[in-house]
């Protein structure tokens, strides 16, 4: 890839995440934060890269606790936005029931 | 595997996270939302690991890694109170940051090692991400630390702190440039820069008071975002380059919608130090007044005499986790026919829609929920108004005392209601540090005691009416 290829790539990234989050609501907010937390845990694919070819241990170790960290922010990010938007979604069925 | 393959996966990821996002605008669609991200997220995880780069005899490691830590995750994520979401998300944010960080760190020793000089471009990402993962890592934990009252909820300051903080990042970007200027690498100087930025973490949010942390933990949540992405240059990887992208966006569009929900600006937030003081009340002709305490019974006939009650929620009930309770003294108020509203403050408790997410849990229905602006008009037409645990968002003060370090904040007008009766477990000041003249006014009256406690006598006070 050319450079000027990646920078096109991360430039329309940030355009595109203006524009989708400036239209949610208040009451979103804070499901939003933690389900934005989870996905920047795609971290963790570069955890994944570096500990497959670390070599040494001091390498493996860097790598292993990287994934370790990218893990827990990924997993614990989409648990936690779950259980949050999961009463959101009890509450409009008591409502239409 | 085919190398363009890997990259259709994580096409389809960053489109699965647009999409998430998207869904996510509302709360009917929004649960979808984040199972459409888990997708996208297990396609660009799946994909990587059929990357040729990861030889076969690190794959047991790989996978003992994530099942252990997956497991962790579930298991703390589905223990935890929703009143402790906010430190969660804190120190998820912190790990998040501390993995962009050593990926930041290995490609840099990887780079030494082998002796080569990478691309200017991978050079300049290397030291930033490794700069801001730092920062948001360290700064993470303290906020975290400060959320759930390991280290104290109020600024902590001291002489020349600014300045410090000015001359860390002046150093800092010394270094980086030092890095990027000299021949070959030097790992000293690296580690240097990584500690300096800790440090500066640290050092960054101490003096930030505990009622501005969600506004930190969103801008923390942005700069990981935007680490991440910079990961996705050194590592030239288009996952990393767009899910950072996107939430390094998302976190700054969200932090500043906060800061505007409090009326005050981000440097502001940042470098205000609002609430190391307690700022005494403004209004001198309350001086000297002391509050009027009622007991449970009282409230109850309070209550039980109204036509219309409102009911505010705030960080003291989501510590007591009174929600349920309130939940059934307004059915029981109900019962009897009386009007029960709940006014949310946007600020309210510890992160934005923090009341709704409670009340949600208690089975609320939405239609009983009201915001600021819906609310305020009717205040004056209200017979009681019932404040659990909220302090800061209902202070007259915030109308007309400039002095006020709140001034400015849109508040819930409570005091413009016949009679306010407000449940709080003593006198001290709320988040802020500020003291509340509303507790002294004539038409107020205090409830003291733990939320859940007062509210559960009161409802079963409310049953011999």
């Amino acid at each position: 890839m050319t450079l000027v290829a990646i920078v096109t790539i991360f430039i329309l990234a940030i355009f595109v995440g203006l524009e989708v989050i400036s239209k949610v609501p208040q009451t979103l907010h804070t499901p939003l934060m933690s389900a934005t937390n989870a996905i920047h845990g795609v971290i963790l694919v570069g955890g994944l890269l570096i500990l497959g070819s670390a070599e040494g241990l001091a390498m493996t170790i860097i790598g292993g606790t990287a994934v370790v960290f990218g893990t827990l922010n990924v997993v614990g990010g989409f648990v936690v936005t779950d259980r949050m938007l999961e009463m959101f979604r009890g509450k409009k069925r008591e409502k239409t029931s | 595997m085919n190398r363009d393959w890997i990259d259709v996966a994580y096409l389809a990821a960053a489109v699965c996270f647009i999409l998430s996002l998207k869904l996510m605008n509302s709360p009917v669609t929004a649960r979808k939302g984040n199972w459409v991200a888990m997708g996208g997220m297990a396609a660009a995880l799946l994909a990587t690991m059929l990357n040729p780069a990861i030889k076969p005899g690190n794959l047991a490691l790989i996978a003992i890694l994530v099942v252990l830590g997956a497991a962790a995750a579930v298991w703390s994520g589905r223990k935890i109170q929703m009143t402790a979401v906010p430190q969660m998300v804190a120190l998820l944010n912190g790990l998040g940051g501390g993995a962009v960080t050593l990926v930041a760190l290995y490609e840099f020793l990887e780079a030494s090692n082998a002796g080569i000089t990478p691309e200017p471009i991978q050079r300049v990402t290397t030291v930033l991400s490794a700069i801001i993962g730092s920062v948001s890592f360290s700064g993470s934990l303290i906020a975290f630390g400060k959320l759930q009252e390991i280290l104290p909820g109020r600024p902590l300051t001291f002489k020349g702190q600014q300045f410090l903080n000015m001359l860390l990042v002046v150093v800092l970007a010394g270094m980086a440039v030092g890095l990027l200027t000299v021949q070959g690498s030097s790992v000293p100087l690296f580690a240097g820069l990584v500690t300096l930025a800790l440090v500066l973490g640290v050092s960054g949010v101490l003096p930030i008071g505990g009622a501005d942390m969600p506004v930190v933990i969103s801008l923390l949540n942005s700069f990981t975002g935007c680490a991440a992405g910079l990961a996705g240059f050194v590592l030239m990887n288009t996952a990393l380059l767009i899910g950072g992208g996107l939430v390094g966006a998302s976190g700054l569009i969200l932090t500043l919608q906060m800061c505007t929900a409090m009326n005050r600006t981000l440097g502001n937030v940042l470098f205000g130090a609002v609430g190391s003081v307690i700022a005494s009340s403004g209004n001198s002709a309350l001086a000297g007044r002391q509050p009027k305490s009622y007991s449970v019974e009282d409230a109850a006939i309070l209550l039980t005499n109204a036509n219309s009650v409102v009911i505010v929620p705030g960080y003291g009930m989501a510590v007591a986790q009174a929600q349920h309770q309130v939940k059934e003294m307004a059915a029981k108020l109900m019962a009897i026919g009386i009007d029960v509203k709940y006014a949310v403050h946007p600020v309210a408790g510890r992160m934005p829609g923090h009341m709704n997410v409670l009340l949600a849990e208690a089975d609320v229905p939405y239609d009983q929920l009201y915001e600021l602006e819906q609310i305020n008009p009717l205040f004056p037409e209200t017979d009681v108004v019932l404040v659990i645990g909220a302090n800061d968002v209902v202070n007259p003060a915030a109308r007309y005392d400039k002095s006020s370090p709140i001034y400015g904040m849109p508040i819930l007008d409570v005091d413009k209601a016949k009679t306010v009766i407000v449940c709080k477990r003593g006198m001290s000041p709320g988040f802020a540090g500020v003291e509340n003249e509303l507790f002294l006014l004539d038409n107020t009256v205090m409830v003291f005691g733990n939320a859940k406690t007062t509210i559960s006598k009161i409802a079963t006070a409310l049953d011999s009416y």
